[in-house]
């Protein structure tokens, strides 16, 4: 069923009696040309361009609980493509150009809204850090805008500029980043990718893979044995655990990273503001609610909960941006577990078992980069080669000394 | 989180700073043959293990000593708390 304006009318005044479910819940099938294991955004959005850029629509996702139950529900849907290197710029500007014309493409209404990210800086040091990536952007023709403190003080004149220790100095504007739906996102790709022949196999865990003179012939689950040609892991908080069904070690420890929403207030935020003095971003969503987060806790975890000295840290961030704030009620607060690698970057490759396929290592960036994660996933195992914007992703970039530390914060996965 | 320092009794989690994996403890031979491969195991692979895991923690905002706790990272319940010095020296350490 396409979606349109239409349509909704009809449904309107026909009582919405004529919705359909938006996907099959499909059996699992002996074989597939492709699995993909994770039903997540990356997983979906994996399996919708495996079929619609590439053709192949023998294919399963494999999700061991519901989908969208993982960290695609757990972020907080901040989209943008202001990166440094190399490695990345390319990769998160295409997207950033799939988000664009993401709701077209998949007839989903995903929410995409470019309101503009922001990210302050307080220290001339900082300022000049903001100039050079701004420049970096530019270069890769990214939009960027550096702005001092009246041009901030026009967009957000609320904000705490003359705080003692942390006055506002300027920022970095990317006018094009802003936020999407993340629910909707997933949807919409299952969606898109089962009415495509993709069969999404929820509550299916992978307890292992059969893999027999190096090479993979599919994986078992708890609803028995699949086979397939191709095996592509995309589990990003679980990639450690996964792996190592299939004796890999990864260069990644998972952490949790806490997110909040506040009681909804009126209109308030004009787009996304990162604090850079203490790791804060917030944004306000549709229904009015402030959403916000911080750094990640910090330890190995698995809980897909936080403890409350982040909570706290988090607020302080929260207080000193914007002390008008300090009434607004914490509705809920939840933690995704995040995949940390040991540079800060993500890794899409094949491993050294033949027919297995690794993407993870997504750090705090895995819902701006789903678009282009899943095209260039699905890229890989479809041709078996990388795509152009995610050669530099290498899994044994470690080993070769090819790091894409864009925190330079060496190998500590809890300071990226 | 709450720390059962063996020589201080229990702290609060937020006096430490963590490093990672007690492993880490294991520092390579540099003059092995293999050091290279070694020490790229050492810095980068980890277990990263669902359950209980043995990790280093490092008293900073107390006695400076550095701890290994073994922690279950599907609840954050800690079970066992002991000074690195002690498993660096049953490892056959003599720092």
């Amino acid at each position: 069923m396409r979606y349109s304006g239409f349509r909704l009318i009809k449904e309107v005044l026909t009582g919405h009696k004529g919705w359909t479910p938006a996907w099959r819940d499909a059996e699992p099938k002996p074989h597939y040309d492709i699995i993909v294991i994770g039903g997540g955004g990356h997983g979906l959005a994996t399996a919708y361009y495996l079929a619609k850029v590439f053709g192949k629509s023998n294919v399963a996702v494999l999700e061991k609980g519901w989908i969208g139950g993982g960290n695609v529900g757990r972020n907080t849907t901040i989209i943008r493509s202001n990166y440094l290197l190399d490695g990345n710029e390319p990769f998160y500007e295409f997207s950033m150009k799939l988000w664009e014309g993401l709701e077209q493409d998949f007839n989903y209404n995903a929410m995409v809204s470019q309101r503009g990210v922001l990210n302050l800086c307080h220290t001339d040091g900082q300022r000049d850090a903001f100039t050079r990536r701004g420049n970096a952007m530019r270069l890769h023709g990214v939009d960027a805008e550096l702005l001092d403190q009246e041009g901030v003080r026009k967009i957000a004149p609320f904000l705490n500029f003359d705080n003692a220790r942390f006055p506002i100095k300027g920022g970095l504007l990317q006018p094009r980043g802003g936020t999407a739906r993340h629910d909707a996102v997933a949807w919409g790709y299952a969606r898109g990718a089962d009415s495509r022949g993709v069969d999404i196999i929820q509550n299916c865990a992978v307890t292992g893979f059969r893999i027999q003179n190096g090479k993979c012939l599919g994986v078992e689950t708890t609803r028995g044995f699949i086979g397939a040609n191709r095996v592509g892991c995309a589990v990003a908080g679980w990639s450690g655990s996964v792996m190592a069904m299939a004796g890999m070690r990864l260069p990644i420890e998972s952490h949790v990273l806490q997110a909040f929403v506040s009681e909804g207030l009126k209109p308030l935020l004009p787009g996304v503001i990162t604090f850079g003095a203490g790791h804060f971003y917030v944004s306000q969503s549709d229904k009015g609610g402030l959403v916000f987060g911080g750094d990640i806790d910090g330890y190995n975890s698995y809980a897909q909960r936080g403890n409350l000295p982040v909570v706290e840290d988090v607020c302080e961030g929260g207080m000193a941006l914007m002390p008008m704030i300090g009434r607004a009620r914490l509705l809920r607060m939840w933690g995704g577990i995040m995949d940390m690698s040991m540079d800060g970057s993500p890794i899409i490759d094949r491993t050294d078992i033949d027919g297995l396929y690794f993407n993870g290592g997504w750090c705090y960036g895995g819902f701006k980069a789903t678009p282009a994660s899943g095209w260039c996933f699905a890229h890989l195992l479809a041709n078996d080669a990388p795509h152009p914007v995610s050669t530099a992703y290498r899994l044994d970039r470690f080993r070769t000394g090819r790091m894409i530390d864009e925190k330079g914060a060496g190998a500590q996965p809890n300071l990226h | 989180m709450i720390i059962n320092h063996p020589l201080l009794g229990p702290r609060d989690s937020q006096e430490f700073v963590y490093l990672g994996d007690a492993s880490l403890i294991g520092r390579p031979d540099w003059q092995a043959s293999d050091a290279q491969q070694q020490f790229y195991e050492y810095l980068y692979l980890r277990d990263n293990p669902a359950g209980l895991h043995r990790e280093l923690w490092f008293h900073e905002q107390g006695d400076r000593s550095w701890l290994v706790v073994t922690r279950n990272t599907l609840t954050h319940e800690i079970t066992s708390v002991e000074l690195a010095r002690d498993v660096a020296r049953a490892l056959g350490r003599d720092i």
